[in-house]
Parts: C-alpha cells; sequence; structure tokens
C-alpha cells in the first residue's frame, strides 16, 4: 500500500476512537437530565459534579484525536 | 495556507543566556507569555482589592466570584486539612486560566498547549502530592494502594490497578490539558481556513459555526482550569485523608 495512504487510512481508524467518548458525554448529560428530572432540588450539587465527569469523559475523544494528529503530522 | 500547526510553534525571542549540558536556554514565546500571564493575573487582582468596598464593583466582584469558587472546591473536596494549600492552588488556577485566556486572543500564543509545560506542572504537583501523604501518614500511605474492606484474596490484582491508575495520574491530568487547547485551536484553525476557501458567497455558514465554536473555546478554556484545579484538589484529598 501507498505509505501516504495507509496514513490518512490511519487516522481515520484513530478517529473511531471518539464513538466511545460520544456515548459518554451522551450518556452524562443524558443521566443529569434524568437526575434533574426526578429532583430538580438537587441541581447545585450535581452540577459541579457533571463538568467533572464530563471533562474525564471528553479527554478520551481527545486522546484519539492527537492520535489521529501524529499519525497525519507527526 | 499555513499549517493549522503552526502556531504552536516556538520562537526563541532571545540569544542563549545559558547553557544546561549540551541544551542552550533562550528565553522563548512561551515563556514571554507565561510571564505576560503572571503579569496580567498580578495586575488584575491588584486592581481588584486595591479599593475594597463593602459591596464589591464589577471587578471586585469578578475576583471575589474566583476565590469563592476555589476556596469552595477545597472546602468541599478536601475539607479543613486543606486550607493551608489554597494559596497554591489559587495561584495555579489563576496561572491556568490566564495562561488559556489569553491564548484565546488572536495571534498570541497558548503556552498551555504544550504537553511540556503542562507534565511539567502536573508531574511537579504528583510529586509533592505523594510527598506530603508520605509525610502524613508514613508507610501507612501505601494502605491507598488497597481498597478499604476489599477481600484479601483480590490484593493481586487490585493492588497493580491501583498503582497503575495512581501512576498515570500525571499523564491523563495533563494529557487532558494539553489535548483540549490544541485541539480547541486547531479545530478554529481549521474552521477558519473553510471561511477563506469559500469566499464571500458561501463563507458565512463556516463563520457562522466560528463564532459558536469561538464562545465553547472560552467556555473550554475556563473549564480545564477548574478541572486541572479540583483533579488537584481530589489528588491531594486522597494523599491527606487516604480512602
Amino acid at each position: 500500500m501507498d505509505p501516504a495512504a495507509a496514513k490518512f487510512i490511519g487516522a481515520g481508524l484513530a478517529a473511531i476512537g471518539m464513538i466511545g467518548a460520544g456515548i459518554g458525554v451522551g450518556n452524562i448529560w443524558g443521566s443529569y437530565i434524568t437526575a434533574l428530572s426526578r429532583n430538580p432540588a438537587s441541581k447545585a450539587e450535581i452540577g459541579a459534579n457533571i463538568w467533572i465527569g464530563f471533562a474525564v469523559t471528553e479527554a478520551i475523544a481527545l486522546f484519539a484525536l492527537i492520535v489521529a494528529l501524529i499519525a497525519l503530522f507527526g | 495556507m499555513a499549517s493549522p500547526l503552526e502556531q504552536f510553534e516556538i520562537v526563541d525571542l532571545s540569544k542563549p543566556l545559558f547553557m544546561i549540558g549540551k541544551v542552550p536556554i533562550t528565553f522563548t514565546n512561551s515563556a514571554a507569555f507565561m510571564f505576560a500571564a503572571v503579569g496580567v493575573a498580578s495586575i488584575f487582582l491588584i486592581a481588584a482589592g486595591s479599593r475594597k468596598q463593602l459591596v464589591p464593583g464589577r471587578l471586585q466582584g469578578l475576583a471575589e466570584m474566583l476565590y469563592d469558587m476555589v476556596a469552595g472546591m477545597i472546602r468541599d473536596n478536601v475539607g479543613d486539612a486543606g486550607k493551608k494549600y489554597f494559596p497554591f492552588l489559587f495561584s495555579l488556577f489563576i496561572f491556568i486560566l490566564f495562561g488559556n485566556m489569553l491564548g484565546m486572543i488572536p495571534y498570541t500564543f497558548t503556552f498551555t498547549s504544550h504537553i511540556a509545560v503542562t507534565f511539567a506542572m502536573a508531574f511537579a504537583i504528583f510529586i509533592v502530592i505523594t510527598l506530603i501523604g508520605i509525610f502524613k501518614h508514613g508507610l501507612h500511605f501505601f494502605s491507598l494502594f488497597f481498597p478499604h474492606g476489599a477481600p484479601l484474596a483480590t490484593a493481586p490484582i487490585l493492588i497493580p490497578i491501583e498503582v497503575i491508575s495512581y501512576l498515570s495520574r500525571p499523564v491523563s491530568l495533563s494529557v487532558r490539558l494539553f489535548a483540549n487547547m490544541t485541539v480547541g485551536h486547531v479545530l478554529l484553525k481549521v474552521l477558519a481556513g473553510f471561511v477563506v476557501a469559500l469566499g464571500i458567497v458561501g463563507g458565512w455558514v463556516p463563520l457562522l459555526v466560528l463564532v459558536g465554536i469561538t464562545a465553547l473555546e472560552f467556555l473550554v478554556a475556563f473549564l480545564q482550569a477548574y478541572i486541572f484545579t479540583i483533579l488537584c484538589c481530589i489528588y491531594l484529598n486522597d494523599a491527606l485523608h487516604l480512602h
């Protein structure tokens, strides 16, 4: 295979890792809304924690993107 | 058009100041923006604190909000034992926040978008927090690696997992900040490239998206400073109170 083509295919494969992060982030916000609709008074307590969960999960997508960027430009 | 990664290039602004081994140490644009972040943050906080009023104005209110946020973070996550670490954690938060925010100004350099910078910070914090834990608890500190109440038979599996997860903390802490800032800036540059490529007729659609993404990047710049600090608090709590 042409090495240049393999590079692009590799970058595309690395981006598959974002599926997991997509599911994870969707799950976090879905659970947040469920929790809020069950107990709206808990907004202040959940509010700070949700951002930690969001950032930790979102980082997984960025790891995948970094691998893709390394494959492309590295 | 220039590569989207060109903005992260480190440029020497001076002749080599001194040598460490064979590596010349120069004053780079990264160092310049670190000084700028410290300078802007100092001016902001000194200006906010110079005319103290019972009912705060805009500037004082903003500074008090940041202060309250970090103080509340430490109170909730570490408790009273964390009070003496407040100055460090507040400086850390302000330094990263201003670094990220200065990077959002066009044509500036974001020093947090370099793994060398973020890893140095995360690794130093990791070492110090581990030492705090060892000095406070002695050898008992290593019970951190075995969850309280777990059956003894699970130890051969649990201990390696806990040790690896503990050792990967500085890596995940630094990569999270670096990756978020790098990717955000690359995304902005690529979208800006679409605006230019589509021209005056079709360029309005990516321009609208670009405005939205820029707002999101400001949120991310703040959020990542917050996350970095709160994770430091959580790690500090682990070291101070074990499990």
